[in-house]
């Protein structure tokens, strides 16, 4: 017992795993403890941050400064910017390649996808796409990419070889983020005006089910589908319905909404910690991040951040 | 209503003894005897439980549904996250059974005394406080009850708490059961006919229950009128519902409790004054 205490003091208290939340109108990121389930940090960045992600080691953070049109890289231990990426204009979104180094950027005010080169700090491509260019995916191979438009109302497929589009596909009005799931097989664009999610066949890039929301108690044109994340089995669905306040989950086998759980104001996007078991979601208006029991289906907590919250990103801390 | 303690015959220290432990036992029998006889008459009124069942499950199912985006949204303690107004009230409703019943005592009591069975009871040899505690303790264990019948009902419609909040919530009821029960024997004290009820549920209850945090967060209450919010502040039941409230999520509300024991000391104060046939307003009628 002695031995083990020792052990404890000279160890000194053990740093827990992190969610990383950018907030939108603070200019900072909250840096919050999975343990305590407390903010321990909150670092400023660029202007307007959205977009947030790490690299595959989690050695450095990639964050969206929208106002700032820059993709900055920070280290995540000291919060110090280690330099920015030429991102183009109003970087909103964007998605790490498999390989770590492509990183694939909506350009919100210029209508292209913009593919950086994070080692060499270069563009190597820019790719037209439609108008409001946001929601951002790449195939688990590493073959296709895909930028949603939020104006033209579609999803356009670039192959990652080429830097070119290869097919365009319409979806419901205004998508806003993109997923793929079942080992690349299949692709989901959220849209926030529709209303629903469109699940599309990869190889065909064929409709293959539409996923319609009804929150009890809360008009329709509330309820407004943005960010979503798969379990770890991809057998369900997370889906952040905007305004209406509440977290869609989804069976992704039968595309059935299964359950609603209450967060707070206008929930856009979210992130889980390492075992998926809790899910932490952005509510923008409430300035705040609800963390959602995963095997339970139940909000547990809501945290306080920043102001107007938007992105979240996992960090291990081992 | 069983006979006092026979009065010990042979003096000395097991005499002493053995009158204490035959008065106890005579105290006991009284207290489940009266209970025993809230249980019956309980029992025998299903009309009575389900009305008490029904009147929170409607305030429950239809008011709380109607109102469930209109309370805005805001995390307070004991609550971590948000919650819909249903939840919100379950605690409110709770106390609204321990009030409605603490005043059906109230009025059975005032029903007592007109039929006779009071003048009985109280020329029983217990002390008088005795069988008003007794009487308080009967209720009081019904109310719960009823509380407990009516969280299985929530908990059905999905509307659930932590699950050892309904283990912890048990003193809290018991407590604020007490005070509430307090209330209605202070009241019976002062009531002199049955059809004065009617003025109890105008003038009691309904203040009682909408002055409180059981339908609105007191915050929500500071917005519209400060002096809307200090009544409330200061009204008992307010914080016999926040006991229960915080209880419900295994947390103690002790200035919630403080004020609840003060309040069920002075109500449990006034009701023996007034139930004294020297002084109180039995004087005048038994």
């Amino acid at each position: 017992m002695r031995s083990i205490l020792a052990a404890l003091l000279i160890a000194g208290p053990v740093s827990a795993d992190e969610i990383w939340v950018t907030n939108e109108k603070d200019d900072t990121i909250s840096v919050i403890d999975i343990e305590t389930l407390e903010v321990t940090r909150t670092i400023d960045t660029g202007e307007r941050p959205r977009g947030i992600t790490f690299s595959q080691d989690h050695s450095v953070v990639y964050i969206c400064a929208s106002d700032s049109d820059a993709v900055q890289v920070m280290d995540p231990e000291t919060g110090e910017i280690l330099h920015d990426l030429p991102s183009g204009e109003d970087p909103e979104q964007f998605v790490l390649h498999p390989d770590d180094r492509r990183l694939y950027i909506a350009n919100e005010d210029d209508a292209i996808t913009t593919v950086v080169d994070t080692e060499t700090r270069r563009v190597i491509a820019q790719i037209d796409v439609g108008i409001e260019p946001e929601g951002m995916a790449v195939s688990p191979d590493g073959a296709i990419a895909i930028t949603t438009s939020e104006t033209t109302n579609m999803a356009h497929w670039i192959d990652t070889e080429t830097e070119e589009l290869f097919a365009n596909t319409l979806v419901d009005t205004r998508p806003r983020h993109a997923e793929f799931t079942k080992e690349g097989r299949e692709l989901w664009v959220s849209s926030e005006i529709g209303g629903t999610i469109t699940v599309f066949d990869v190889a065909t890039q064929a409709e293959t089910a539409k996923i319609s929301f009804e929150v009890q108690g809360i008009h329709p044109d509330r309820v407004q589908p943005v960010g979503f994340e798969f379990t770890q089995e991809e057998d369900i669905a997370f889906v952040a319905l905007g305004p209406s306040n509440h977290i869609a989950v989804v069976n992704a086998e039968t595309y059935e909404v299964e359950d609603y759980i209450l967060v707070g104001r206008r929930v856009w996007h979210m992130a889980f910690n390492e075992d998926k078991s809790l899910l932490f979601t952005t509510n923008g208006v409430s300035g705040d991040v609800t963390v959602i029991n995963v095997p339970n289906r139940e909000a547990i907590k809501s945290i306080k951040v920043g102001r107007f919250p938007w992105g979240a990103a996992f960090r291990p801390t081992d | 209503m069983p006979a006092g303690g026979q009065r010990g015959q042979a003096g000395g220290c097991r005499g002493a003894k053995g009158d204490t432990q035959a008065h106890a036992a005579a105290m006991i029998a009284s207290l489940l005897a009266i209970i025993a006889r809230e249980a019956l008459r309980f029992i025998h009124q299903r009309e009575r439980f389900l009305a008490a069942l029904v009147r929170p499950l409607v305030w429950l199912l239809v008011f709380a549904a109607g109102f469930r985006a209109a309370l805005g949204l805001s995390i307070i303690p004991p609550y971590q996250t948000y919650i819909t107004y249903e939840t919100y009230i379950v605690p409110g409703l709770c106390g609204m059974i321990l009030l409605f019943n603490g005043m059906q005592s109230s009025l059975s009591l005032v029903y007592d005394r007109e039929m006779g069975s009071m003048r009985l009871l109280l020329t029983s040899p217990q002390p008088r406080w005795w069988l008003l505690f007794s009487k308080l303790i009967g209720s009081t264990t019904i109310s719960i009850l009823q509380v407990y019948a009516f969280l299985a009902i929530a908990a059905l419609f999905g509307i659930d708490m932590p699950a050892w909040g309904y283990v912890t919530v048990l003193p809290a009821l018991l407590v604020a059961g007490l005070m509430l029960g307090a209330l209605g024997l202070l009241l019976s004290s002062f009531i002199k006919q049955l059809e004065n009820f009617a003025g109890v549920m105008n003038f009691v209850i309904f203040p009682m229950f909408f002055l409180s945090s059981a339908l609105y967060p007191l915050w929500k209450m500071a917005e519209s009128s400060e002096l809307l919010h200090d009544i409330c502040a200061a009204n008992p039941f307010t914080h016999a519902v926040e006991l229960i409230r915080f209880a419900l999520y295994t947390e103690l509300n002790l200035p919630a409790l403080g004020w609840t024991l003060l309040a069920t000391a002075i109500f449990t104060a006034a009701a023996l004054w007034g139930y004294d046939p020297a002084r109180g307003a039995m004087r005048r009628k038994t």
